[in-house]
Order: C-alpha cells, then structure tokens, then sequence
C-alpha cells in the first residue's frame, strides 16, 4: 500500500534510527537517483540544465552548508557569498597551479581551503552570539571580497580583474571551460550534490550533530553535559564552510567559467542563500533541498509568466519578485517557521494514518 | 602646520559628516531594540521607502503607476501638480505611521515570544518586501530630492579654517544642516522620552513588558509608536542622504553600516549611538587616508565590520550598552 507501515516491529537501533523508515520513501529516493543519473541525462536540454537545474545543485550545496550552520548549531553566518568566493578562487589558483591534477580533487581541496578560512571567520563564535556573530560573519563578508578584488595575485594579474577556468576534462568529456556540454557539467554536479548531501545526512545524525543540536537548543545546558562548545562550534563552522567552499567552486568553474568577487559573490548570494534555508527549513537536509529548488525555479516561473505571457517590463517582474520574496519569509516565519521541510513532514505524518487517523 | 595632518583633519571633519548619517539610521535601530528587543534590519530600506516617498509626494507621481500601466495598458504617471514640501513631509510620516501600523497588525503581532534570531530574519524579510513595495510605487531610477536646503561648498567653514590654518578646508553645507538637525532630533526624543506621558510609557517597556503590561500600558500601541518614530528618524536620514547624493538603492546599504555602530555604541544607547556614528565615520574616512599608500583605496566597505569585530572581543556591551551577555 502506499506509505504504510503495517506496525512498529523494529528490532535493532540501526533500523530505528535509519534515514528512510517508511519502505515507500526508500523506493521513491532510489527511483529520484535512478531517474536524476540515467533519464535526466538524455532528455534535458541545454536552457532548462542552465537557467535551472544546474543553479539548483549547486544552491543545494551551499543551502545544506548553511543549513548546518544556521539550522544545525544555530549560528547565524551573512558570510555565504564571501566563502563562496574563497572556494571559487582557492580552485582557480589550485586549477591554474596544478594543471595536471582532476578537477573533483581541485573542488574538493578548495573546499578544505574554505573551511580552513571559514574556521578562522567562526572564532568569534566562541564569544558572542546572535546578531553580534551577524557583523561578525558580514565583517568576512566584506573583507574578503575587498581582499579578492583589490589583491592582483588572487586573479593573476588579469586586466579585468576577473578569474577564468581554463578546460579540464574527467573521464575524457571537457567539464570545466567553454568546450564543456550541459549534460557532463549536470552529471559532476549532481554526483557532488548526492556524496555532499550523504555526507551532511550522516554528520547530521551522528555524535557531531547531536553536539551541534545541543548548542543550538542551550549551549549552557550543552556545556553542562559535556559538549565542548569550541570544538562544536568550530567544526559547524569548517564542514559548513566546506560545503558552501565546494558549492563556490563549482559555481565558478563548471557554471559560470569566469566571475568578478564583487559582482559574482556579493552580499545578495548570502540573503539568497539564507533565504533558501528559511524558506526550505531550518535544520533539515530535504529543506535545503526544497529551498533550493523554490527560490531557483519561483523566479523563472514568475518571470516566464509576467514578462511572457502577461508582456510586463523585466524590471517592474523584477521589483514584484523581490516583494514576493520578502512577504514570503515573513508568511514562513509566521504560520510555518520551520519551513516547506515541516510541510512535508505534515502530510507524510497525515498519509501514514490515513485513512483512519484516530 | 604640515599637510598631511591638515588633509587627516580634512578626511577626519567630512567622516563626522558621513558619520552623523550612520548616527540617524543607528538611531531609529536603537530606538526599536529598546522598546521591542527586536533588531530591525529594515531600517535602512525604511529610510530608502521614505525618501521614495516624498519625492513622489512632491512631484506628484501616481502610486503603482508602472503596474496599473502593465496591468490595464493605461499611461499614467503624474496626477499634474507639485506638493510643496511643507505637505509632503506631513504626508510621508502618515505614510511612515501607516507602515508602523501594518508591521505590528500583520507581523509583529504574530511572532511574540519568538527567538531574537527569528525576529531578525523576519526583518530581512520585511526589508526585502519594501524595497520591492518601494520600486513598485515609486519607480526604481535614482531621483532627484530638494527640500529646500542649501548646497554647496560652505564658505563660513573655508573662511574659517583658512584663517586659522591658511588652508581652506571642504565642507558642504548641508552637511552643516544636517548635524543641526541631528541634535535637534536627538534633544526632541529625549525630550519626548523624559517629559511626555507616551515617552515614559515608551521607557517602562523598554525597561520590563511584563511589569508595563501589568500597569495597563498598551504593548501593541507602544510597537506602533516606537515604529513610527523610527519611521520619522528614517525619514530624516532619507532626506539628508537622498539631498546628498540622490534616492536610490545604496541608501538601503547604509543600513549595514549601521550594525557596527550599534556593536560599537552598544543596542541600548541613544547617545551609543551618535558617538558610535560617529567614531565610525571619523574612522574609516581616516584608516583609508593612512592605508590608501599601503593597500590601496576602498577600505572604506570593510573597516567598520573589523573595527566591530575587534571591539566585540574586548568590549561586547558596546560603549554604553548594559552588560547582559553571557559568555559560553
């Protein structure tokens, strides 16, 4: 039958404990793989992988980043689009220097390099909090694209100021570079998504996690029984920073292929980025998802209907897009603070009962 | 005397005038925090919504016109006459008390004993939502704002300092203005907060909104009015940035700016705040004036968050804030 279990009979801590309890979920992701790695694949064409789907994968990323950050440990961050920035450019200079080496190994070292950068910008966690940790993180923020912008070694010396990827190939199809098609730049990114979101699922569940949590819901009460608040903090702070480090990377050097800090990583990719994880759900790995996906595809839909169909001005679509977005994180706060993941939940809760809910 | 120290004091004197900008916004935060604790990210894009506001109120532009245009194919745009700016203030402020209004109506009202963190995110989103709102009414190009102050190089000030110096330093004139109008708004608030019934009210709240609700103060009507005042405040400061350097979007920016301030003056203090503006202004103006041989220019985006942050590790209550944060 459709999502129904016929009663408790778990038996090991292991089953109970697992990420996907109902048999008609366990399914239903595999089929999700199936159809994201075999069908996709062969029919997406090139304006849908690059106007939707790929930006998807690749906020996903940076959404389950944050989310482990802000969700997770409860630490506020308006740094996104400045770590973002620092992966983007720890690849280019690793690419540009290591020409020889694969490009997964490239994204994932700018990733490390990331953390190491977001782990110094977290040490002010340890002590303030809340919003005084907010100017702390937009402290980076700033910093840090002034930093990318202004110091000629990071762009080596370009005349423009702007960094590019030079071609790179894996399995022997160009990934990075203008020679790259839709379909292989697709399958890289969704092959990070998958190990990045597994990665996050696990870290989120396990003994790290539960420590995150618990600063999260009191850190005096964590401290009390035996969290060590630092070593919490700091590693949210490096494996949110990896994330959003591999995210940055990706953005720059399978997606975009050549980026200006400033324009490229500014401020609004931190609201963005935070937004997602708002509107998606604080603290859950399928809310960075739906955030992603709503804040990625709520805007082309609302453009290709107003500009399109109804023949506005891209501009004033535009100032309705930001109006809308804003009402819409104050509606999530308001009626559903933990976002569309809380919605899901909701209904799954509902269909497992159903048709007899009492 | 020698040049480089009078061009430091020239840099120094136009930093207290930036400064005194970042003063007004960090004031309207100030004002909110104390009476609701909610930090209010918006504030910038209030001041923004403002100045929008007036400007159309003074040329007489038709509200939503670019949408009632793409809606009903109609071709509006002004309703033909100009408000002099002695209506269009008063007509902004009841815009500006409106919105008050509505925050606390539709979203203030529905997050009580919410977590701070929360509160804050629902400012972003609500600053989201008047920018939009804002270009939506108004238009998005960057306008013109005259209120009537005057411009230019102020000659008093060239006099002054060349006869002291025999160097003539820059100074605009509205710069002038607007620290008089400054301090002129300060002493009107406190004034307000000392000697009016409403103003005590306003000091009980922030002080406990248990014990205030207990002697029958009305929660809900001090939100509204705090938030109309940061309105006004917001108004201010829109009128002196927009005369200075046109409405548009980057005045939202100053917002930003604005937290340092805070860190630096601490959440809960008015005068907090202008010293904070202040030493905020003074300060970036001259760390680039030094560093600018060094490192080059534009150091201006990033100086008042690391000055916070050095600040917050030392000092995190701030220069005159109360001390309530706990150490983990």
């Amino acid at each position: 039958m459709l999502y129904r279990e016929a009663g408790d009979f778990k038996t090991s801590y292991a089953a109970d404990n697992q990420t996907f309890p109902i048999r008609f979920d366990r399914y239903g992701y595999y089929l999700v793989l199936a159809f994201a790695f075999l069908v996709m694949p062969m029919v997406i064409s090139d304006y849908w992988a690059n106007s939707i789907v790929i930006p998807f994968l690749i906020y996903a990323i940076a959404a389950l980043g944050l989310n482990i950050l802000i969700g997770y440990c409860g630490q506020l961050s308006l740094g996104t689009g400045a770590f973002m920035a620092v992966g983007a450019y720890a690849c280019y200079k690793l690419m540009v220097a290591m020409p020889g080496l694969n490009i997964v190994f490239v994204v994932v070292l700018a990733g490390l390099v990331t953390a190491a950068v977001g782990t110094l910008f977290g040490l002010p966690s340890l002590r303030i909090k809340g919003f005084y940790l907010a100017v702390a993180t937009l402290a980076a923020q700033f910093f840090l694209i002034w930093l990318f912008t202004r110091t000629p070694w990071f762009f080596n010396y370009s005349s423009t100021g702007m960094i590019s990827a030079p071609t790179r190939t894996l399995f022997g199809y160009p990934v990075t570079g203008p020679s790259a098609s839709a379909v292989s730049v697709y399958l890289v990114c969704l092959s990070f998504l998958v190990v990045m979101a597994w990665l996050a699922r696990n870290l989120t569940r396990g003994t790290i996690g539960r420590k995150w949590m618990a600063i999260r819901d009191m850190d005096i009460a964590a401290e009390i029984i035996g969290v060590n608040p630092m070593r919490a903090k700091l590693s949210a702070f490096a494996v949110s920073s990896f994330l959003i480090g591999v995210s940055g990377a990706l953005f720059f050097a399978v997606y975009l292929g050549a980026a200006e800090a400033g324009e490229a990583f500014g401020i609004d990719k931190s609201f963005l980025v935070l937004f997602m994880v708002i509107v998606g759900g604080l603290g859950s790995i399928l809310g960075a998802f739906l955030g992603a996906a709503f804040l990625i595809v709520g805007p082309v839909l609302l453009k290709m209907l107003l500009v399109n169909q109804f023949d506005w001005s891209s501009d004033l679509a535009a100032h309705l897009e930001v109006m809308i977005i804003g009402a819409l994180i104050l509606a999530f706060l308001i009626i559903e603070p933990h976002g569309l993941a809380a919605l899901w939940r909701t209904i799954k809760e509902k269909l497992r009962l159903w048709p007899f809910p009492h | 005397m020698p040049d480089t120290l009078l061009f430091a004091m020239e840099a120094a004197l136009n930093g207290l005038t930036a400064g005194i900008m970042y003063a007004l916004v960090a004031l309207g935060f100030v004002l909110i925090f104390k009476a609701s604790g909610i930090f209010n990210f918006s504030q910038g894009v209030m001041a923004l919504f403002a100045a929008l506001t007036l400007v159309g109120f003074q040329q007489g532009q038709v509200p939503f016109a670019h949408l009632i245009n793409a809606i009903f194919g109609t071709r509006v745009h002004h309703f033909g006459w100009n408000l002099p700016t002695l209506l269009a203030i008063p007509a902004t402020v009841g815009v500006m008390v409106v919105f008050a209004w509505a925050v606390e109506r539709f979203v203030l009202r529905h997050l009580v004993n919410q977590k701070p963190i929360i509160l804050f995110m629902a400012t972003i989103g609500l600053a989201y939502f008047l920018e939009g709102l804002g270009d939506l009414m108004w238009g998005a190009e960057v306008k013109r704002l005259d209120v009537g102050i005057p411009q230019g190089m102020s000659g008093a000030v060239d006099d002054l300092t060349f006869g002291l110096f025999g160097y003539g330093f820059y100074m605009d004139t509205l710069d002038l203005y607007a620290m008089v109008i400054a301090a002129l708004l300060v002493a009107v608030l406190v004034l307000f907060s000392q000697y009016t019934k409403e103003g005590r009210a306003l000091r009980a709240v922030a002080d406990d909104h248990q014990a205030a609700l207990s002697v029958g103060i009305s929660l809900r009507f001090i939100w509204v009015l705090t938030w109309s005042i940061a309105g006004i405040v917001a108004l201010v400061a829109g009128i002196m940035w927009g005369a200075k350097s046109g409405v548009q979007f980057s005045l939202s920016l100053i917002a930003l700016k604005a937290l340092p301030v805070l860190i630096l003056g601490g959440f809960t203090s008015i005068p907090g705040a202008i010293v904070g503006g202040l030493i905020i202004g003074v300060g970036e103006k001259l760390f680039d004036f030094f560093m600018q041989p060094i490192v080059g220019g534009a150091t201006e985006n990033w100086f008042a968050y690391m000055l916070a942050l050095v600040f917050l590790l030392f000092r995190p209550q701030g220069l005159f804030g109360e001390k309530i944060i706990e150490r983990v």
